[in-house]
């Protein structure tokens, strides 16, 4: 058959450091053809017939799974599913366990996600398998983060010089780490704000700022993040009113970015907290089109990850 | 003059220099003779170097209770192969060891097992809950060398005040673990940019030097009571430049404070943890190279009186746990002196002699043990050691428990071949016929 | 892996690939019975190439424009597992309704048959054409797979250890086919 290439790709997806740009670009180009795949009346190709992939989430999230898995299934691969908390003591099986089982079946590629920055990493190296990270603690998403780009490039066509804003709890947010990582690797700048007490003092790819007219004055793009309730409970913020008084996205604060600047949300949304509610079905909200292309993605990456590699033996 | 074993064209180097080559022999658990003697036992040690035992005055053993990760004899072990004669052990077992009669079981027990000495660290309150404080005296009559709540941090300023007032008036010394609890939080490693950049939750470099700052002042709070205490208040890991600088204006004003380093913290740096290998979890965390030169600088002046393992063995299972749940600690009673002879010593030009001393005059006197100096009469607690043999870091050889090392795979030069306890051969992989 | 290739002989120059494609496309109008329907779907590279000149003659010949789209085959391809072989995903574009057309494949050489037999799955999954032709400028034999060309530019017996390379005007620079030999 014609045109045969080398896999040039690392034989992982645990972030971006091991990522060029060149690297990205490839797979992106890929995403845009599988959306075309997506778009057929069969949503389904062969490439991966014979391959198993395992979701092992060891924290539970039942969105980024079926992504995914139907990612996975549109691509042909076997799908095996794993999901349960880490045990914290070596009374109870330990995640090393669990995969060491999982090992035993024969599986091709690993898609994992857990609550402690690093375990993909050490999975990795456990298994010596392609792994691909569904989000591990604070560390990364970087499927999140491919997927948020390619919706970016979609609406803004390059990145080249544009500036994102990133709202949110940046400290505890594997989002802001993944895409602080990526964007500025296609050009962007990343500008990232949230209160005094959820930014961290740098983050390498990012310009941070707790002034949120700053953030998003002359923004090309903002992308808001999910704030979780429990920082309340850690004492980082004084309350919740508080925060929406001074950091919620809302419709007049969009005023500040650049006209019909298109809108991001990682989801779950939580309304009227980090975003004005009816700014979810606003035009310029991508947060329906964020989904659908999550899929692309995770198809391409998985074509990428496991096409010209050794299947597993079992 | 007879004596049991010959050291011949041995080199002599300790805490006070390097005094080349001499015929030492030993006999009566003690230094005969530096000028030669007769024995039946004869060492050709051309090319080995002879040292006081070395002295550890923080190292976690684990027993009772813990001892699925290290026991005594173990832990005792691995210390004697490391070139330790003496082994100070943290209280922080289950139960905790805060009664006279669980610091003579422990003493009695490391007698029989006769690798290197114990020196049981008794703790400063009872069950280390920083409420009461322990039988000070009593303690100390069953063999306790220091107090410490070590494993946990003083949160209560009131109550170290008063342990510090009433270990004072019995010359007990009060080790601190200083970290701020309050600030370090739930990090798991230091914060600052890596730890921004991996996405691990952070402990400041100011969780030490807050706790340090609040210590000494403590200190200086205690002696308004106790004026002439030769010391009093040690400082266990000091990791951090600014909790070295307050140490040091410390000792400036003559304020009876003493200091440790870690080797972990005079080697590693918190770049380590992007490989996100829980073997390099410890607290306090390794921190950036600026803290570890500082560190260096502090050993090299007398700033830090000494080298503190704060060997903290763990099972391999455990450390296998992702980095939010693996414990703290890394073991390395047996590669601390080839790891800081070979990294300080054959790497940057520091001065042997000086290592030496930090290895054994500087902890026996932070615990007020008479120091070990190669001389006629000195007590023959030896440690024969190797500067040419180079070998890398097998942990799976380890006599500790805890086989797993941060150091692994690293190739080291100066590994102990002999270790004497007043006199007695209790490890010997150079001389493998002086055991018997 | 590269192979290294060595140049044999020229097989068909300019005039002779153009004589090719234009019987093949008055082939395709007589066996179809008109425009009536008829579309055109080229293989990436080449073919593409190749499809869009059979549209551009079909057109002089009778006056119409066909629809012509394009398809990567690679996610179809039988040797995706083959180790250290990562082909390049491109694009596939049907700007049209495949349901009840009578479709051209183009490709410019058929070889074993495996390049056809994904081109077939992928046209499937993409609607349900009344009819599927296969129209190659080369065919060289060796088939793996039982496939046979519709419409066939011209026949050439090859070893296996030659290699048949088409150049186009589009992709090459100039329109020819010429054999190479695979070293050893």
């Amino acid at each position: 058959m014609s045109a045969s290439a080398t896999p040039t790709f690392p034989p992982h997806l645990l972030d971006f450091q091991d990522w060029s740009r060149p690297q990205i670009e490839s797979l992106l180009e890929t995403a845009r053809m599988m959306q075309e795949v997506l778009a057929r009346p069969v949503k389904k190709v062969p490439a991966l017939t014979g391959f198993t992939v395992a979701t092992v989430f060891f924290e539970p999230s039942t969105r980024t799974r079926i992504s995914f898995e139907l990612a996975a299934r549109r691509m042909s691969a076997d799908v095996v599913s794993f999901s349960g908390a880490m045990s914290s003591t070596t009374k109870g099986e330990t995640y090393r366990d669990t995969l060491r089982t999982l090992e035993q079946l024969g599986i091709d590629a690993y898609i994992i996600r857990a609550d402690a920055a690093g375990v993909c990493h050490q999975a990795y190296r456990w298994l010596g398998k392609p792994v691909l990270n569904a989000g591990d603690g604070w560390r990364a998403h970087p499927t999140q983060a491919l997927l948020d780009a390619f919706t970016l490039l979609q609406s803004l066509g390059s990145l080249e010089g544009r500036k994102i804003a990133i709202v949110g709890d940046i400290l505890h947010s594997r989002v802001a780490r993944s895409n602080a990582e990526l964007l500025p690797l296609l050009g962007a700048a990343v500008v990232a704000c949230g209160p005094a007490t959820l930014l961290p003092a740098s983050l390498p790819g990012a310009r941070l700022t707790t002034d949120l007219r700053e953030a998003l004055e002359d923004a090309d793009a903002v992308m808001v993040l999910r704030l979780q309730k429990e920082r309340m409970d850690k004492g980082l913020l004084p309350s919740l009113p508080e925060y929406i008084a001074a950091y919620q996205v809302t419709q007049a604060r969009l005023g500040w970015a650049k006209p019909q600047a298109p809108l991001l949300h990682p989801g779950p949304m939580n309304r009227d907290v980090e975003l004005e509610g009816i700014l979810a079905e606003a035009p310029q909200s991508l947060v329906e089109r964020q989904v659908a292309n999550g899929q692309a993605v995770r198809m391409a990456v998985l074509y990428h990850l496991l096409v010209g590699r050794k299947r597993s033996e079992g | 003059m007879k004596g049991e074993i010959l050291f011949r064209n041995v080199r002599l180097v300790d805490g006070r220099g390097d005094f080349g080559q001499a015929d030492v022999l030993i006999g009566e658990g003690r230094i005969l003779s530096l000028a030669g003697g007769e024995a039946p036992k004869v060492v050709e040690a051309k090319g080995l170097v002879l040292s006081p035992g070395f002295c550890d005055p923080h190292a976690h053993l684990r027993e009772p209770g813990q001892e699925v990760k290290e026991d005594l004899e173990s832990g005792l072990t691995a210390a004697a192969r490391g070139g330790y004669t003496d082994v100070v052990s943290m209280p922080n077992t289950q139960p905790v060891v805060d009664t006279p009669e669980a610091v003579r079981a422990l003493w009695e027990k490391a007698r029989q097992i006769g690798q290197a000495r114990l020196h049981p660290a008794a703790a400063l309150t009872q069950g280390q809950e920083g409420q009461w404080l322990s039988e000070a005296r009593l303690l100390q009559e069953a063999g306790a060398v220091m107090l410490t709540d070590d494993g946990r941090t003083n949160e209560e300023a009131g109550v170290l005040a008063l342990g510090l007032r009433y270990a004072a008036s019995w010359g007990l010394v009060v080790a601190v673990h200083a970290e701020d609890a309050g600030l370090r939080r739930g990090g798991v490693m230091h914060e600052g940019e890596v730890s921004f950049r991996l996405g691990l939750p952070g402990n400041p470099a100011y969780a030490e030097s807050a706790r340090v700052a609040r210590d000494l002042e403590l200190l200086r709070y205690a002696l308004e009571y106790a004026p002439s205490v030769p010391r009093l208040l040690h400082i266990q890991h000091l990791s951090t430049r600014r909790g070295l600088e307050l140490v040091r204006q410390a000792k400036r004003e003559g304020l009876p404070v003493t200091a440790e380093v870690t080797p972990h913290h005079l080697t590693l740096t918190d770049a380590a943890l992007a490989s996100f290998d829980p073997v390099y979890k410890v607290a306090p965390p390794l921190r950036p190279r600026a803290d570890l030169e500082a560190l260096l600088e502090g050993l090299l002046e007398g700033s830090i009186d000494c080298i503190g393992t704060d060997h903290a063995p763990h099972t391999p299972d455990e450390k296998a746990l992702d980095l939010l749940r693996a414990p703290f600690g890394i073991p390395n009673l047996e590669v601390a002196w080839p790891l800081l002879y070979t990294e300080l010593v054959e790497k940057q030009g520091f001065p042997l002699a000086t290592l030496v001393e930090r290895f054994t005059d500087g902890p026996r006197r932070v615990l007020g043990l008479a120091p070990i100096h190669l001389e006629e009469g000195a007590e023959a607690s030896l440690v024969l050691w190797n500067p040419a043999e180079a070998r890398p870091v097998d942990p799976q050889a380890f006599a500790s428990k805890a086989r797993y090392s941060p150091w692994a795979g690293w190739r080291l030069q100066g590994w102990p071949g002999l270790t004497l306890v007043a006199g007695r051969v209790v490890f010997s992989a150079s001389h493998p016929e002086l055991l018997y | 892996m590269e192979k290294k290739l060595t140049f044999k002989s020229k097989l068909l120059n300019e005039d002779e690939v153009r004589r090719a494609l234009t019987r093949i496309a008055h082939e395709v109008i007589e066996k179809n019975k008109g425009t009536q329907g008829l579309c055109f779907v080229g293989i990436h590279t080449r073919g593409i190439s190749l499809a869009r000149r059979l549209v551009e003659l079909v057109e002089r010949f009778e006056g119409k424009c066909l629809p012509m789209g394009i398809l990567d085959i690679t996610l179809y391809r039988d040797d995706l597992t083959e180790i250290g072989l990562q082909p390049k995903v491109r694009e596939t574009r049907i700007p049209f309704d495949l349901n009840g057309k009578a479709v051209v494949l183009v490709d410019d050489v058929l070889y074993t048959g495996r390049t056809a037999r994904a081109a077939l799955d992928a046209l499937i999954d993409l609607g349900r054409p009344s009819r599927i032709y296969l129209a190659v400028l080369v065919d060289r034999g060796h088939r793996e797979l039982p496939i046979r060309a519709d419409f066939v530019g011209k026949n050439l017996p090859t070893a296996r250890s030659e290699v048949v390379k088409v150049k186009t005007q589009e992709d090459d620079g100039e329109d020819a086919v010429e054999l190479w030999e695979v070293e050893v």
